[in-house]
């Protein structure tokens, strides 16, 4: 087949501009890659995860109580809109794993006789399930084996009702109830602390004296079932039990953890991808725009040959078109190839049994449609111009472009400028938007690469304001059940405890007209020195003697003020009910919740002076001692130590950041390099006359060089503090979709974060600095003198 | 003669051959030019395109080497200069004037003579040799602002700012015409007299020679005739 000359004019103009036209198409590749990357890991999360959810029954609404006879089962099945219930016994025990010091706990969950509850069913990786003629068998979940070394057939010690008990592993285990498994006490999963165990019903209720009876209850739903009511019938049916309040998926802290993950990937592929595109746009725009004016005479040539002005517009948007399906296939490529390698980094993270790769034909089909459609936004009024050139005027040399002093040297704001200076600053000048776009372009990258590094700015706020401004405790212990403050002084007399501050808390559900939160209630001391609210500023007070004090983002989402009031519903004990005013609204990056006066409290709950647990300052040297005792208190149902906890926060945090950090840093540079490598390119064809002109004047390769160089420098100072500026933009965007029950990020960006980001576009405009000031060498000295513009 | 004779010379060439080659095609350019300019002396390189006055003039300049044969200057050879020897040759010794003006566009007159004396070591102010070329209302404008003759003797402002030894000038007529030519000719031509600067003008315009010490006719890469004028004609009297 033989191209027609318009098509093969077309592919040796792409061929001639192939490092402008590569550097483009990557900049397409990236924004389709990221759209591919963020949307397919998106999608394939999503479908695993409810294949996930659907095939291990995971279940609708949870409820924990304090003992139901098992006939009340069928009552809860007669709730309308449950299809089925599921009965178990949890219990939480303290841990005692060799070769680990500090105490560990886990949750300890009934496994029936034979088969599987039919709800949350476990996904057995190794080993086998637990024999009823066994009681010390057990099954482990996958994390907490490998925290630990743990295989079928090691043994562990825990302590069970009291007891000290040696459990035997028999198999490891996968939940979907527990891809994040967080213990009491605890804000993020540690797998070496906390872990999930199960026991055969009979041998745990056995050992909790709760035969005959459960202490959990998970329904299903049917598909036209009101969450809402359900929970309602059942909050009231189980009162009578030590309910303490039924909650649907969007609290059961797993399913809340990994749909908050997947939210932040909506959220980064949403915030990017656009930016990308826009830049691509703006490439083509200029490129084409150039090409456009350099061929005016062939455009001319063209037309007066009869060639229709449809003909020679469609040529010139056919380059378009070619170098972003170019880009299109690159990114595709890139895309899937990176998302793949996404998903299984969260396919392992989340530790899913299973994994899709999902790449819906819609998500390709949908970047491939806005990149082109970006494209020839951009190029359209450039190909337009070449539609409009009369044959006549085309062939004649356009007009010389007139130059004008700018208004600041005209101000005589900038004087004595040198010759080759003054160059510089009136090219800039001459085309102000064009100029205007291009430190835009520069600038993207430095928020591209400022936004993907602040969340690490983030994290070290948050660990800085949470655990050593408000939580300054060395540990958290949490009692079983809530006992008297007696229980503060047994503590106080363990070894190694410096000083310790008890606490409360009662699991409450705050209303506020048709809103409704479910947050653990914390009762505080006045004189509190270890745990702290924190004002808006930061700064310590004390907690309010009268009414409640809510946590920023929990007043935001029940939209209320301080001065307002609240309807406070416990779910334990004598579940007392009242309307309080909120006499204070705190600060806190990290979960919700609501605290009140620790007396207050006391008389709200009509149960007398209860705790539920101390935060101690300890002496690390006694550490071991202290480790010890604890783990031999059976009263004791979680600890979390403050070091572990950071480590784990960190850990939890960091490696998803991480990962995102690596992807943007690559795409900001690209961005970085295309935007200056094509600015410097255009400038170079714009400018090789003059150029070679002074070289034959006497000038040397440097001071030419300068004159290049000088404009692109000039673009990039302009563009760093537009883009620090941008950058705190995109950070505050990224603030408000990362805002969850979970967490929030403070909009606090580092001057570092800032430098780096900085330096990182610096040396991207360095690098295709070299790469065009190469071309000042092959400046055609001769040529120049005999041609006109 | 003996005028000539008698003084230094300035340029000397012996053998000098240029051979380009395209693709499968050799051209010679330049075939064993052999020939001497003086200093001071106004020569005129006339002839057809392609005779190889252009590539005699840009290797004279220090814009392109010679295949084989020498040229030295003021007695110093330039046959085995680095590139960056030349620009200091080009910067110090030699003002170019272009066909196409060759004007930076972004600055004015002035600033464009500037552009040149800001890197020479012994400049005349810009204003005076913009004033030499009768431009001192013009100083101001920028090149879009001019019509191509004051663009013409702008660029021969710039090119003898600076005071070089030698100004050559590549069909500097070759884009105005004869009444506006004319004007920039006596303009190059006062600038000999008064500054004893040599020149040396390519031109196919044959009616230019007169107002030359010397012709060099070119054809063919040779040099076919050498004619010495007995007394140079006032450029202003030219007309073609």
């Amino acid at each position: 087949m033989r191209l027609a000359p318009l098509d093969r004019k077309l592919f040796r103009d792409l061929w001639h501009l192939k490092g402008q036209a590569f550097a483009i198409a990557m900049v397409i590749g990236c924004g389709v890659a990221t759209v591919i990357v963020m949307f397919g890991t998106l999608e394939s999360l999503r479908a695993t995860g409810e294949a996930y959810y659907e095939r291990y029954r995971f279940a609708d609404v949870f409820a924990p109580l304090k003992r139901a006879p098992v006939y009340r089962a069928a009552d809860i099945a007669k709730i309308p809109g449950v299809s089925e219930v599921s009965t178990r016994v949890v219990m939480s025990v303290t841990l005692d794993i060799p070769g680990m010091n500090e105490p560990a706990m886990a949750r300890l969950i009934s496994l029936p006789e034979t088969g599987q509850d039919p709800l949350n069913r476990i996904a057995l990786r190794e080993g086998r399930w637990v024999n009823a003629r066994h009681p010390d068998e057990v099954i482990v979940s996958e994390n907490l084996a490998l925290a630990h070394g743990l295989r079928p057939g090691d043994t562990f010690g825990a302590i069970i009702n009291g007891k000290k008990r040696s459990l035997n592993i028999v198999g490891i285990a996968l939940s979907p109830e527990f891809i994040y498994a967080i213990g009491p006490g605890q804000l993020m999963p540690d797998d070496r602390t906390f872990g999930i165990t199960w026991m055969g019903r009979r041998a745990l209720e056995a050992a909790f004296d709760l035969e005959g009876a459960f202490n959990d209850v998970s329904v299903s739903l049917l598909r036209s079932a009101s969450e809402p009511a359900v929970i309602e019938q059942l909050d009231t049916l189980l009162a009578a039990y030590g309910g303490v309040g039924a909650y649907g998926r969007e609290d059961q802290i797993s399913a809340t953890f990994v749909s908050n993950e997947i939210k932040q990937l909506d959220t980064m592929g949403n915030l990017i991808a656009p930016v990308f595109l826009a830049v691509a746009a703006f490439l083509l725009h200029i490129v084409v725009s150039r090409m456009i004016d350099t061929e005016r005479e062939q455009i001319g040539l063209l037309k007066a040959f009869g060639y229709t002005k449809w003909e020679v517009g469609r040529h010139y948007l056919e380059f378009v078109l070619v170098l972003t399906l170019f880009g299109i296939a690159l990114g595709i490529a890139l895309g899937v190839w990176m998302g793949r390698g996404l998903t299984n980094f969260y396919g392992d993270f989340f530790r899913f049994p299973f994994l899709y790769y999902r790449l819906d034909f819609s998500v390709m089909a949908w970047a491939t449609f806005v990149a082109l459609s970006a494209s020839v936004l951009g190029t359209i009024y450039a190909v337009g111009r070449s539609v409009k050139l009369e044959a006549a005027v085309a062939m004649r040399p356009a007009l010389p472009v007139v130059y004008r002093r700018s208004l600041l040297e005209k101000l005589n704001i900038i004087k004595n400028l040198s010759a080759p200076t003054r160059m510089i600053w009136r090219h800039l000048m001459r085309w102000p938007a064009r100029t205007g776009l291009t430190v835009l372009g520069i600038s993207l990258s430095v928020a591209l690469i400022i936004m993907s590094l602040f969340p690490l700015d983030a994290v070290e706020f948050i660990i800085e304001t949470y655990y050593f401004k408000s939580q300054r405790q060395d540990a958290d212990v949490t009692f079983v059940e809530s006992r008297k403050s007696t229980a503060l002084n047994a503590t106080m007399k363990m070894p190694g405890v410096l000083t310790a501050e008890p606490f409360r808390h009662v699991p409450v559900k705050l209303h506020s007209g048709h809103l409704t939160e479910r947050v653990g209630l914390i009762g505080l001391y006045p004189d509190a020195r270890i745990s702290q609210l924190l004002d808006s500023d930061l700064r310590p007070i004390a907690v309010p003697p009268e009414g409640v004090a809510l946590s920023g983002y929990l007043a935001k989402r029940l939209n209320l003020k301080r001065g307002d009031l609240v309807t406070v519903e416990t779910m334990s004990g004598k579940r007392p009910e009242a309307r309080m005013p909120i006499t204070a609204v705190v600060k806190q990056y990290i979960g919700m919740s609501a605290y009140m006066d620790a007396s207050a409290l006391d008389r709200f709950m009509r149960e007398g002076s209860v705790i539920s647990g101390v935060r101690i300052m300890m002496d690390q040297n006694a550490a071991l001692d202290l480790y010890t005792n604890l783990k031999n208190t059976p009263a004791i149902a979680g600890i979390t130590l403050k070091s572990t906890a950071l480590r784990s926060f960190r850990d939890t945090l960091a490696e998803s950041i991480e990962i995102s950090i690596a992807f943007y840093l690559f795409f900001g540079g690209m961005i970085a390099f295309g935007v200056v490598y094509n600015s410097a390119r255009i400038s170079l064809s714009e400018r090789s006359r003059e150029l070679a002109s002074l070289r034959v004047l006497g000038f040397t390769k440097a001071e030419v060089g300068y004159i290049l160089l000088g404009e692109l420098t000039l673009l990039t100072l302009a563009a760093l503090p537009v883009g620090a500026l941008l950058g705190y933009g995109l950070a505050w965007m990224l603030v408000l979709g990362f805002e969850t029950e979970l967490f929030r990020i403070p909009l606090s960006v580092s001057p570092s974060t800032y430098a780096i980001s900085m330096i990182m576009v610096v040396v991207s405009t360095l690098v295709s600095s070299a790469v065009v000031v190469s071309r000042i060498n092959k400046l055609d000295l001769i040529a120049v003198l005999k041609t006109r513009d | 003669m003996s005028k000539i004779s008698s003084q230094k010379v300035c340029f000397a060439t012996h053998n000098l051959s240029k051979v380009y080659i395209t693709g499968d095609i050799e051209v010679h350019a330049l075939r064993d030019v052999t020939l001497e300019i003086y200093e001071g002396e106004s020569v005129v390189l006339l002839g057809p395109s392609g005779s190889g006055k252009s590539t005699l003039l840009n290797i004279l300049g220090g814009i392109d080497r010679p295949s084989s044969g020498h040229v030295s200057f003021r007695g110093l050879d330039m046959t085995a200069r680095t590139e960056s020897e030349l620009t200091q040759f080009r910067r110090q010794n030699v003002g170019f004037v272009f066909q196409f003006y060759n004007l930076i566009p972004s600055l004015t007159a002035r600033e464009n003579v500037e552009i040149v004396t800001e890197i020479s070591s012994d400049p005349m102010p810009a204003a005076d040799a913009l004033n030499m070329v009768g431009l001192s209302e013009r100083i101001d404008h920028f090149p879009a602002q001019l019509s191509g003759g004051e663009q013409q003797r702008v660029a021969i402002a710039r090119a003898i700012a600076k005071r070089p030894g030698v100004l050559l000038c590549d069909e500097p007529t070759g884009a105005l015409d004869s009444k506006t030519g004319v004007v920039v000719l006596d303009a190059i031509a006062r600038i000999g007299e008064e500054l004893g600067t040599t020149i040396a003008i390519i031109t196919h315009n044959a009616s230019i020679a007169d107002m030359a010490d010397r012709v060099m006719s070119f054809a063919d890469g040779h040099i076919v005739d050498i004619k010495e004028n007995a007394s140079r004609a006032p450029a202003l009297g030219l007309h073609w």
